[in-house]
């Protein structure tokens, strides 16, 4: 691993309530993901899993440790940056379980509208989208709305808005548990394609066994403190 | 790329319906002011038809309108040799109830001098009365048609004109008659005790000769309140101008109106607001997995505010579009006179506009508060 790590987390703590409701969620969590690494984050309800994908998403603001973000210090007992909405829409890219695609889009403009938000000029913002649907195997469906497509169409289409800002870290919440095996690994493999071509961190939250083989680390999440990788993909 | 435009797209139908919902509030609202303003012309509708500058009336009263005003017959020709006079006409006001084709009708009797102030003017059919005796000058609001033949009192007349818009304060239509038939019309009506009465005493002149007010119409340049003034001087005679006889006709109307049009206008932009924010805020609510969605890959608030304010101007500026086309459709069917002035428009869709600002405040503040980390819960 030459390249720096794209993710740096050390010591990172977070915890819920006080006295006797505390709830530790994450405890000295310390993980480094470098670009073009396909990372699996797995672990009973209530381990921690969001929440660790919710801090590293700049969502959820731990109590101590440092995190630092494509070599940027973003969190150090502190936040660090004022704009943490405009690094996640230039650096980070989100999958949803439930692709989560505005149903008053069809299929591009739900993939232009990350960079429309991002201030790129519509036509641009455009071409840009069908170029990444076209590149996920669905510009066929660009004028579908979310309703007329497929789970699978709709999570690559998910995936296509999740790059379309170029992000150097794609986080994915359960993205395969509404598809099925092969669909599932359909998603995988194109999560694999982009990390590998794109030199994109991807962590994804799952349960899902049947693409435990699609991760290159795979780590555990126990009462909120990260186990050591217990597989690597071949 | 406009989100706002797109999601009332993505459910179109159920946005016109509440548009047509909120069109029809927005239509009474704008039918109240247009009734207001209707109640405001008609009111002044007679008054101002006469084309008097000063209304002669008895002494220590405000007039025909407000109160009983008499007086005698000469007083049209003493008032008419002042100086700065141009035209002069003696009127008699007589409220009557008077039965047509089989259904009763109040109407408002105005007896005028052929050619001289408080004639019927501005006739929309027809003629105006000619002749001495039994013909007359109907408003359109009357329902009586040219030719037909109306009872008032004990005399029958014949309509020879129609004039339209010409009503009492009160609604009711105007008919123009002779000042000769309106006298005896206000003696046939006196009630017969009191005209037996005054036959019996002795040495009792019964004389019929009497007016309500004299219309004067002053030669240029002559002032009214100065002409007024020196009608004044007689103790028997008041004098008011035309603005103060538009004062005291429409000032109870307008207030009364004002009060009760105001209260009901109010209530109903209240209820307006309440249906607006409601409905936004079940926009708002409906919408809530696609705010966080936006807020997680980095919207700023400002895209979000905008979404839901837009919404609601667009809800507000439909309906208000298209409840100002139904009552303007609907203008001629209702039973007062309805004016609709653009003046009055442009100030209840600015009123308009700051409902639906307010009313999507409850929407901005739940959009505001949605987190974005509940996108990423199932």
């Amino acid at each position: 691993m030459n390249e720096p790590a794209v993710v740096q987390i050390r010591n990172i703590n977070k915890y819920f309530g006080e006295g006797a409701t505390r709830v530790d969620a994450l405890r000295d969590v310390s993980l480094d993901i470098f670009p073009g690494t396909v990372i699996g984050l797995r672990g009973p309800s209530g381990s921690g899993k969001s929440t660790l994908l919710n801090v590293i998403g700049c969502i959820l603001e731990p109590n101590s440790g440092n995190m630092r973000l494509n070599g940027e210090l973003v969190y150090d007992g502190r936040w660090l940056r004022s704009d943490l909405r405009k690094l996640r829409l230039e650096k980070i890219g989100f999958i949803f379980q439930a692709h989560n695609l505005l149903p008053f889009l069809n299929a591009w403009e739900n993939v232009a509208i990350a960079q429309v938000l991002a201030g790129v000029a519509p036509a641009q913002a455009s071409r840009r989208a069908l170029e990444l649907l076209d590149y996920l195997g669905v510009g066929r469906r660009k004028d579908a709305m979310p309703g007329q497509l497929s789970g699978g169409e709709a999570q690559r289409i998910a995936i296509a808005r999740a790059l379309s800002n170029d992000p150097r870290i794609i986080l994915a919440d359960e993205p395969t548990a509404a598809l099925d095996s092969q669909r599932a690994g359909i998603v995988m493999d194109l999560l694999r394609k982009v990390a590998a071509e794109r030199r994109t961190a991807v962590i994804v939250v799952t349960h899902d066994e049947k693409i435990f083989d699609r991760f290159d680390h795979i780590y555990s999440l126990r009462d909120g403190a990260l186990e050591l990788p217990d597989r690597m993909a071949a | 790329m406009n989100l706002a435009l797109k999601d009332i797209r993505h459910s179109l139908g159920r946005f016109l319906l509440t548009c047509v919902g909120l069109s029809l509030l927005l239509g009474i609202v704008l039918a109240m002011v247009g009734i207001y303003r209707g109640l405001v012309l008609e009111s002044l509708g007679l008054a101002r038809a006469a084309g008097a500058h000063v209304w002669v009336v008895e002494g220590g009263t405000r007039g025909p309108f407000a109160e009983s005003s008499r007086l005698p017959g000469d007083t049209r020709d003493i008032v008419a040799a002042q100086w700065g006079v141009a035209a002069a006409g003696a009127v008699a006001y007589q409220n009557v109830e008077a039965t047509h084709r089989g259904a009763t009708k109040r109407l408002l009797v105005v007896g005028a001098e052929i050619g001289r102030p408080g004639e019927a003017t501005g006739l929309v059919a027809g003629r105006p009365i000619i002749r001495s005796r039994y013909e007359a000058v109907a408003d359109r609001r009357a329902g009586l048609d040219l030719g037909e033949r109306i009872e008032l009192g004990r005399d029958t007349f014949t309509i020879v004109g129609l004039t339209e818009n010409m009503v009492a304060s009160g609604g009711d239509p105007v008919v123009f008659i002779t000042l000769r038939d309106a006298q005896k019309l206000q003696f046939d009506l006196t009630p017969s005790a009191a005209r037996r009465e005054a036959a019996r005493t002795p040495g009792a002149i019964v004389s019929t000769n009497t007016v309500n007010a004299v219309l004067v119409r002053l030669l240029p340049d002559v002032d009214g309140a100065q002409f007024a003034q020196t009608i004044e001087r007689w103790k028997q005679l008041s004098a008011l101008t035309q603005e103060q006889q538009e004062n005291v006709l429409a000032r109870p109307v307008i207030e009364r109106a004002r009060r009760q049009i105001g209260l009901f206008t109010s209530l109903l932009l209240l209820v307006s607001t309440v249906i607006i924010g409601l409905i936004i805020y079940t926009m708002t609510l409906d919408k809530k997995k696609s705010i966080a969605t936006l807020k997680l890959i980095g919207a700023p608030d400002r895209t979000i505010v905008g979404l839901i304010v837009q919404q609601a101007l667009g809800l507000g500026l439909i309906s208000f579009a298209v409840g100002a086309v139904l009552i303007n459709s609907a203008q001629g069917y209702f039973p007062r006179r309805l004016v609709l002035e653009p003046a009055d428009a442009g100030t209840l869709f600015a009123a308009v506009l700051v409902v639906c600002l307010l009313a999507s405040s409850l929407g901005v503040r739940t959009a505001l508060k949605i987190d974005p980390a509940s996108a990423l819960a199932g």
